[in-house]
């Protein structure tokens, strides 16, 4: 019997840690006026959390996007397909490793420093300092924090495509011999507006939403020691990867499912 | 006069563990009012729920006049613009320096003019003896000065009451004179109501007016300074004059010393 009261135990904890994240969400979404009394701390926020990110993030692109272009000459030049590089690397790109990479490198960059900062915060007494000053935390410190995150993801997603692009042209026409124009004309006919790129863009927006929540929420709650504030920072990390890549099945099923 | 803070059969549970259980006080007006019983009693809890970030099980908490657990958001913030309150780390906002610290809640409840702010900041860092120091982040004071700063926060707003949660804990013996000096001044002058939470015997009852000894979730003592060094409550005689072994025993509960030295089994 003890085993199953363990489990009804975890699964009450998963609820109830759910529902808690929830409010959270609900208290940050409620008070988006932050976003306009706290500009400034949006901007520097955006810039922690974004500016700060696009290093990793070009160079990952790059490398996704050569190893794109390697592996797909492989495989299409056996079917005499090479003109279809392109069309495979940028859709590939746009629509699953542009969103999804981007997504799990900012939850080891940017998620993962969100934790740490609001969880020091709050065992420094800090957003208790806030409270007592009447000033609430959520507003003053996650609003700015969760909206740079929203905004970066995509905004990073699209700086990953991009330079993954480049990167698959360069070993594609570069270094594969395939030709130029049909490389970029392939690609511009096959690569449809609305079903690869929109669907992109809000693969990534929904990313950057579960990415910055989980952050903050995994800060907010930590247990205030030192110990807490690492595991929640693992969490952070692990939580946000899985949600993402699950979060992917799904969109992609409704999305492409014809 | 009546009370400034008064509380009534108060009753508070972390989890299964009651940290109290009945607690009834006055805390009166004008005075410093000194908390004091070993760590892990619920000190810090204590002023959390007299500051309303926490809400009692069973029982009521008056500030003011006005009953602190059944207040808006809105009526409890309004409310804690006239608290201060100095947490033990001093609690400093790690990414403002010494001057905007201080600005922070004129900032954010004032719309005065950044002139008659910056003579406010410069008038409240005078009082603590750190008007010198406006430019230096909190990782470059020491943590007498930081608790200075913290006061000096905590007073920007003229509060009417001033919590001080461990004010002398950590530091050495002239930034501990300081702050007991400080104490007594910030309350006298400004004719504020001063309430501490502290494990230090010696120094609390120096400044305290009136004094109030918890263990175990409940007021075991209260009085004078005069009153409780008197006392022959036991358990208060051996807090106050600090003896290791009494009602709270040196040793905690522990098997038997031929058990747990010699191996034999019962
Ligand atoms: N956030 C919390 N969650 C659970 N237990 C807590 C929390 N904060 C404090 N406690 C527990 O409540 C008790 C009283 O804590 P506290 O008020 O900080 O004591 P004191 O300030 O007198 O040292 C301690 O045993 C502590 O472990
Ligand atoms: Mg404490």
């Amino acid at each position: 019997m003890n085993w199953f009261a363990s489990i009804g135990r975890r699964g009450i904890n998963v609820l109830r840690n759910l529902g808690r994240a929830l409010l959270l969400l609900m208290a940050i979404l409620r008070a988006p006026h932050g976003l306009v009394t706290r500009f400034r701390e949006f901007l520097a926020q955006l810039y922690s959390v974004g500016v700060l990110s696009l290093l990793i993030i070009s160079v990952s692109g790059v490398f996704v996007g050569m190893v794109l272009g390697l592996q797909g000459y492989y495989i299409l030049s056996r079917f005499a397909a090479e003109s279809t590089l392109g069309v495979f690397i940028a859709a590939s790109l746009v629509r699953e490793l542009g969103p999804v990479v981007t997504a799990l490198l900012f939850a080891g960059r940017a998620g993962s420093a969100l934790t740490a900062e609001i969880g020091l915060m709050k065992a420094t007494e800090q957003l208790s300092a806030l409270e007592m000053m009447a000033v609430n935390p959520v507003s003053r410190l996650l609003v700015p924090r969760f909206f740079a995150g929203v905004v970066s993801v995509p905004l990073l997603a699209a700086m990953f495509n991009a330079l993954g692009v480049l990167g698959g042209y360069f070993v594609g026409v570069g270094l594969m011999d395939v030709d130029t124009g049909t490389f970029w004309a392939q690609m511009q006919s096959q690569v449809d507006f609305d079903k690869d790129i929109i669907n992109g863009v809000i693969k990534s927006v929904v990313f950057g939403v579960i990415c910055t929540w989980i952050a903050l929420f995994q800060g907010y709650e930590a247990v205030p020691t030192s110990e807490g504030i690492s595991r929640a920072t693992t969490r952070t990390v692990v939580h946000s990867s899985l949600a993402v890549l699950g979060m992917d099945f799904v969109l992609t099923a409704l999305m492409f499912g014809d | 006069m009546s009370a400034l803070v008064s509380i009534r059969n108060l009753h508070f549970s972390r989890g299964d563990r009651a940290i109290f259980n009945g607690v009834d006080l006055d805390i009166p007006r004008g005075k410093i009012t000194a908390i004091m019983g070993p760590s892990g009693t619920g000190k810090t809890t204590l002023l959390k729920l007299i500051a309303g970030q926490l809400v009692p099980d069973r029982g009521e908490i008056t500030v003011d006049g006005q009953r602190i657990d059944q207040l808006s958001t809105k009526e409890l913030y309004a409310l804690r613009t006239r608290m201060g309150m100095l947490f033990q780390s001093g609690a400093l906002l790690t990414d403002l320096s010494v001057y905007e610290n201080v600005a922070y809640p004129l900032r954010e409840h004032t719309g005065l003019p950044e002139s008659m702010i910056r003579k406010l900041i410069l008038m409240k860092l005078e009082a603590v003896g750190l008007r010198g120091a406006r430019n230096l982040m909190p990782a470059e004071l020491s943590g007498g000065m930081a608790r200075r700063v913290a006061m000096a926060r905590a007073i920007a707003l003229d509060p009417m009451m001033i919590l001080y949660d461990e004010p002398f804990t950590g530091q050495d013996p002239i930034s501990m004179g300081v702050l007991v000096d400080l104490i007594r001044r910030l309350n006298d002058a400004a004719h504020l109501t001063s309430v501490m939470v502290s494990h230090d015997v010696p120094e609390s009852m120096s400044i305290a007016d009136y004094v109030c000894v918890i263990s175990g979730g409940k007021i075991i003592e209260k009085g004078s300074p005069g009153q409780l060094r008197a006392s022959n409550n036991p358990w208060t005689h051996q807090f106050i004059h600090a003896e290791s072994d009494g009602p709270v025993p040196f040793h905690i509960g522990a098997p038997s010393k031929e058990v747990d030295f010699l191996g034999i089994d019962e």
